[in-house]
């Protein structure tokens, strides 16, 4: 425990920092004296937007927030649709923490809980001073160059569409403040790092799960972001993922990958010839739990994604995603029954989120059916993954490979085969946002799902792998042998999740 | 007969199975003990205070073996067991008088 405050530790951790907080107030400085250079082509036709009050009485001054009369409801409903649907997915960390130390070791499950409490603080760190600025600022088609630090960019919102002046041009769409449009992005930024937690728990070091955390939230998620919400070269061709199956789930399960690959499986995983042991978890009621928070959350996850109190929407979306969560539950359940002749209630509730994870790119264009089937095919996937990732030496302790990137994956590629035009007509999304899949007879939606998916496979790939890398060359990945047999909880940080137990420690 | 306790590290009782396995044994009983030797106890935290836990937890294991057998069982169990690090626990051998399979009735070596 105390290794990890030695001095040139601390230091390397500042010196790390040093460039945000560098750069940080080199921007302050420059919005102080510079006024603002970015919206000049936003300022330079002034009056001609109607709904920019503002605008209007000073053309020459930045872009504020537009008024919000006391009667405008929309905005109201809006904004209160958002904020409760970002505290939903907010709440997810409860789920993922859960599930996560339910399927662990009990000598590791402090380890667990301490990763998924600092893992939200950490990412909320980097996405607020760089992160969304990276991802929704407007720049060019690779990154966002313009209100970078502390998303604290040139804004008018709630103002809309041309009524919009700012650098977060990407979110005009949305008439909600930019103060909501920040956290419900924060929440689903963080989602993304939590995934990585489960993949690599039991035997990853504190501190380097930590900086990863950190890195994934600036360097990895915000990129990607960009291209797929952000006003990026995959959303401008008309990649489709609604409310994050590639951009949180599979970004998520890659970089779990990487993770897993470099740090290698838990000691006594795999025996000398090869087979998968099974390690089981202490707490079947945690995972439990966990899951239905996950399930909870998911109607915040996928419904608030519309970012907008849209009713048709948002009960079509809900039911669309409960729809995949349940197939998912059965097909997973049945398929454990048959295959390994019991229903194993680890495999129902990876089905259940691997459902989840299935209809959350897609659950705004698809039918009820077509969720359904999505759903059943995602719950006899993630059985077979977990089965794969054992059989080749893949060590994930709570599934979050097979849950979040094979579906997150498949879920995408779903999009393109099962948007229905119907839906698409009721939810007012026109051809260019997403067009009608191959089995409605459209073609073109798969190919850019296509590019979509291996465009962010071969960025997250490289650009985490490297970062594994740099920490395990600094930091260190693995904790010591020793440390691994005697539990993460003690030598980590020295306490135990349930004093006064029988502890197992096998 | 005589009966094998030995007291080891949590994580090496798969080890300890696998080589008296190979050495025909049968079977065995495991438990979950507390106790302290030369490695005294470590420190634990509760929000930032210390206490120290004097009892560590280890796994005893009892086997029941012909007299024939003890030797060959003792060195499986010392080279499955052992790290050379101080803690790695330790064996008593004793004498025991009688054994009875209850589902048979038979006794003695025919019950192990």
């Amino acid at each position: 425990m105390s290794n990890y405050l030695k001095p040139w530790r601390v230091l390397c951790l500042l010196a790390a920092l040093l460039p945000f907080l560098i750069t940080t107030n080199v921007s302050l400085a420059q919005d102080a004296a510079g006024g603002s250079v970015a919206p000049a082509a936003a300022t330079a036709e002034p009056a001609k937007e109607v709904a920019a009050p503002t605008a209007a009485e000073a053309p020459t001054a930045a872009p504020t927030p537009a008024p919000i009369a006391t009667g405008d409801l929309k905005i109201a409903l809006d904004t209160m649709w958002v904020m409760i649907a970002g505290f939903l997915v907010f709440f997810m960390n409860l789920g993922f923490g859960c599930v996560e130390a339910g399927m662990c070791r009990v000598k590791n499950c402090v380890n667990i809980l301490s990763k998924n409490f600092v893992v939200f603080a950490v990412s909320t760190l980097g996405f607020w001073v760089l992160g969304f600025g990276l991802m929704f600022g407007h720049g060019s088609p690779y990154l966002g160059t313009e209100g970078l630090f502390l998303a604290s960019g040139e804004d008018n919102s709630p103002a809309t569409m041309d009524a919009y002046k700012g650098a977060y041009d990407a979110l005009k769409w949305t008439g909600v403040p930019l103060a909501a449009k920040f956290f419900f992005q924060l929440v689903f930024a963080g989602t993304a790092a939590t995934i990585v937690s489960g993949a690599v728990a039991e035997r990853i070091k504190y501190i380097s799960f930590i900086v990863f955390s950190l890195l994934i939230s600036v360097f990895i998620y915000p990129v990607v972001g960009h291209w797929v919400w952000g006003g990026g070269f995959l959303q401008t061709q008309g990649f489709y993922d609604f409310a994050g199956s590639t951009q949180v789930h599979s970004i998520g399960g890659w970089c779990a990958l990487t993770g897993v690959i470099f740090l290698g499986p838990r000691i006594g995983k795999f025996t000398a010839d090869g087979k998968a042991n099974a390690i089981p978890g202490h707490s079947m009621m945690a995972a439990f739990i966990g899951c239905l928070v996950l399930w909870f959350g998911w109607f915040g996850f996928n419904p608030g994604s519309t970012m907008a109190a849209d009713p048709i929407a948002i009960a079509d979306i809900a039911l669309t995603t409960n729809l995949g969560a349940v197939f998912a539950t059965l097909t997973a359940t049945a398929t454990a029954w048959i295959l390994l002749g019991k229903p194993d209630i680890g495999m129902t509730l990876n089905g259940c989120l691997a459902g989840l994870v299935g209809v959350t790119a897609g659950c705004s264009v698809i039918t009820p059916v077509g969720a359904a089937i999505i759903g059943s095919i995602s719950g006899v996937a993630v059985v077979f993954a977990v089965m794969f990732f054992d059989k080749i030496k893949i060590d994930d302790p709570v599934g979050a490979t097979s849950v979040h990137l094979v579906n997150g994956v498949f879920g995408t590629l779903c999009v393109g085969l099962f948007a229905s035009p119907e839906v698409l007509k009721a939810h007012l999304i026109p051809p260019e946002v997403c067009k009608p899949g191959l089995f409605y007879g459209g073609s073109e939606q798969i190919v850019i799902q296509l590019i979509g998916i291996v465009s962010t496979a071969v960025y997250v790939l490289v650009v985490s792998a490297i970062c594994w890398v740099v920490i395990k060359a600094t930091l260190g990945l693995r904790v010591s042998d020793e440390e691994q047999f005697e539990g993460l909880d003690h030598g980590e940080h020295g306490n135990t999740a349930y004093h006064g137990f029988v502890v197992e420690k096998v | 007969m005589k009966k094998i306790e030995a007291i080891i590290r949590h994580f090496k009782l798969e080890d300890v199975k696998n080589a008296v396995n190979a050495k025909g044994i049968q079977g065995m009983t495991v438990s979950e003990v507390r106790g302290f030797g030369r490695q005294k106890g470590h420190k634990e935290m509760f929000r930032g205070a210390e206490y120290t836990v004097d009892f560590l937890p280890k796994v005893k294991v009892e086997l029941i073996v012909n007299d024939s057998q003890v030797d060959s069982i003792l060195d499986a169990i010392v080279g499955a067991a052992k790290t050379g690090n101080v803690g790695d626990g330790k064996i008593f051998v004793t004498e025991v008088v009688r054994a009875v399979r209850i589902r048979t009735g038979e006794s003695d070596d025919a019950a192990l």
